[in-house]
């Protein structure tokens, strides 16, 4: 027996310490700058929580009395953004994943994507001069006829730029990364999956039921959860679109709107000093957790679906 | 005994039996349009109100979805007829999102062409200018100034990141890192002006504006979106190259930047120029921590510098006694800032065609 040889190690060359402790150094910064983010607004956050509320814009009783409608708006601008988007999502996606002739399919998605390159602001500018006075008289159509409805109670806007045209923009804006997510998933649905639902009889949407929708599922969810998050933290289209109230109302078509904290601190932070300042830094940091959670929790769904199926 | 019947039969073809022909749809469609229109049409006459062919499109639209739904259920059963429904509902949707898309570009490019061409737009700033006249030429530097800057900063970083996360990263760090990027690629954009104000805020004092705070606001938003384009394209590279590569004696080091970065070089550059066309239309943090203003101003490290989304905005929502020379001015930027990121799409789309490697397929 002789001993085993010793392990030859390679040289350590300067280079390579050099090379990958660059890069181990790139790597960390990025848990520093979010790190940054998160340190820096809360310690701009903390003023806001102990100066004398009547220094706040509208003089409100309290920090959270200001806080509470912004919330409420941001939240139902997306859930009403995603309302619309995601069947029209979905139904892109399988479009162009099942439906679509196959050369064509990869230019049809292109053009969708196309959606997603034009800057927010060009959708604020549409939005606001544009889609809201020409949907201004299907407003004043709903309120007349549905008005029973609480969600159509009068009076109706008269320039139409109401929370219900916002979130036709934002739906707008977040149908590019709901239906690109989705058609790759759909689009990793086994063959033998669809070939042996079609081999059974099933007609292309039983197949689509039965095959395609069950293995996509995890994927879609956080493809929608993902749209969430871009639609609660899209600014200058809600900042353009919106005339602001500081309410909480569930109205689609009225003049009186709940707007969104990104749009609130658009609008009011060049104009803003002092404390009322740390205020709009506090509600940012309120948007910044409910984000973070909401995309956390999809990209959490994501990687946990990557190990079985080796989709993303 | 039973007799066989060997007669010919005539009986219709099995496979198409019961079944509706192909042409059907797209008569269905066609009559129904035809119905609809006139129908439209008609009470446009009768009342002596405008033709409206938006709502009747709709209303035909509608009415060959129901019509097509219907007639394939007496003819081919439930099943069929729900398939047909289906069918429909998903053209509908890819239909319906092509809309927006073609209302606006259409919109920006006949409310901007003639501001844009007017020959002051690209010549002038706005110092001093009260109504028509002016130009962008401000914004438009403060743009480029500030993307440059931001690109400065983020491709080093995002490339090094990728590069760990693909050549060196195991573990726990490299989870966290991917974790953490893709929960960067969510921030919303405000959020990443205001962390960067209250950064600066540190250090400049209260009320801080310069436009290097805006490419850090940008960097922000940009290095996660280096990080993934890259990372994914720099997984494509074959390892045996790396391993010819580690046969010969050459360092990792060097593998890594005289191999593994050249491979990928089409992709990156792709992955590079799509996000600074995101980061280029970004409004928000620039109008936090960048500011806005009328005069022309070469130096990011002071004052205010404008850039084009924050000036489409401004143009748009504080227009002076003459506003609609404000809102042409707003479309003509808005078609610039199209523009601009059409033209670095196509160079990505471009790059990627004709430079990325063939990998032996």
């Amino acid at each position: 027996m002789t001993a085993a040889p010793a392990r030859i190690t390679a040289k350590r060359r300067l280079g390579d310490t050099l090379f990958s402790g660059a890069a181990l150094a790139a790597g960390g910064f990025i848990l520093l700058v979010l790190a940054g983010v998160a340190i820096f607004l809360i310690a701009q956050s903390i003023p806001a929580f102990l100066i004398d509320p009547a220094e706040i814009k509208g003089q409100p009783d309290s920090f959270w009395q200001y806080v509470g409608p912004l919330v409420f708006g941001t939240v139902w601008a997306a859930a009403l953004a995603l309302l619309i988007a995601v069947p029209i999502a979905l139904g892109i996606a399988l479009f162009i994943s099942h439906y679509a002739p196959r050369r064509l399919a990869q230019g049809l998605g292109y053009t969708i994507d196309l959606l997603a390159a034009v800057p927010s602001v060009v959708y604020g500018l549409w939005g606001a001069g544009v889609l809201a006075p020409s949907i201004q008289p299907a407003y004043v159509w709903l309120v007349d006829n549905l008005g029973w409805i609480p969600l159509f109670a009068p009076p109706v806007s008269g320039t139409g730029r109401t929370i219900l045209t916002v979130a036709i923009v934002l739906a707008v804006m977040i149908l590019p990364i709901i239906t690109a997510l989705s058609r790759e998933v759909f689009l990793q649905t086994p063959k033998l999956h669809e070939e042996a639902a079609l081999a059974l009889g099933a007609t292309r949407w039983e197949m689509i039921r039965m095959a395609v929708l069950p293995f996509g599922r995890p994927g879609v969810i956080s493809a929608i959860m993902l749209g969430l998050g871009r639609a609660l933290g899209e600014t200058m289209a809600v900042a353009m679109v919106l005339s602001p109230a500081a309410v909480i109302s569930i109205v689609l078509t009225g003049p009186q709107n709940p707007t969104t904290i990104p749009a609130n601190i658009a609008l009011n932070y060049p104009e803003a000093h002092g404390s009322y300042v740390n205020v709009l830094i506090a509600t940012g940091l309120i948007l910044f957790v409910i984000t973070f959670a909401v995309n956390s929790a999809a990209r959490w769904a994501i990687a946990r679906r990557k190990d079985f199926s080796g989709a993303n | 005994m039973t007799a066989v019947d060997n007669s010919p039969r005539t009986v219709v073809n099995s496979y198409t039996a019961g079944k509706l022909p192909r042409w059907m749809p797209g008569v269905t469609l066609a009559i129904a349009l035809l119905v609809s229109l006139g129908a439209f049409w008609l009470m446009s006459m009768a009342d002596g109100g405008e033709f409206n062919w938006i709502l009747a499109t709709i209303v035909g639209a509608v009415l060959f979805v129901a019509a097509n739904w219907f007639i394939a259920r007496l003819v081919e059963g439930g099943r069929q007829a729900v398939n047909r429904l289906v069918t429909s509902l998903v053209i509908a949707a890819f239909v319906l999102a092509l809309i927006p898309l073609v209302w606006l570009t259409l919109t920006v490019v006949v409310n901007g062409t003639p501001t844009l061409m007017n020959g002051t737009f690209l010549t002038s700033s706005m110092r001093n200018v009260v109504g028509a006249g002016g130009g962008a030429l401000h914004a438009i530097v403060g743009t480029l100034l500030i993307t440059g800057l931001a690109a400065v900063i983020s491709i080093p970083v995002g490339l090094m990141t990728a590069v760990y996360l693909v050549e060196y990263g195991t573990g726990k760090m490299a989870r966290a890192i991917t974790f953490l990027v893709d929960v960067m690629t969510g921030i919303p954009s405000i959020v990443a002006g205001l962390a960067t104000y209250a950064l600066f805020a540190l250090f400049f004092g209260e009320g801080v504006r310069m436009g290097f705070a805006g490419s850090v606001a940008l960097s922000i938003l940009m290095i996660p979106v280096v990080v993934r384009s890259s990372e994914e394209i720099m997984r494509l590279v074959p390892n045996e190259l790396r391993e010819a590569s580690y046969a010969l004696g050459v360092p990792k080091w060097r593998t890594i930047t005289k191999v593994v970065l050249p491979t990928s070089v089409a992709g990156i550059t792709t992955g590079v120029m799509l996000s600074i066309a995101r980061v280029i239309g970004e409004t928000a943090p620039l109008l936090i921590v960048a500011g806005f203003t009328a005069s022309m101003n070469y130096n990011p490290f002071s004052e205010r510098m404008m850039s084009l989304p924050v000036f489409v905005y401004t143009q748009y929502v504080s227009p002076g006694t003459d506003a609609q020379a404000y809102f042409d001015r707003a479309w003509a930027g808005a078609l610039t800032l199209i523009l601009i990121v059409a033209l670095l799409n196509a160079i990505a789309r471009i790059v990627s065609h004709y430079f990325s490697p063939k990998l032996g397929r």
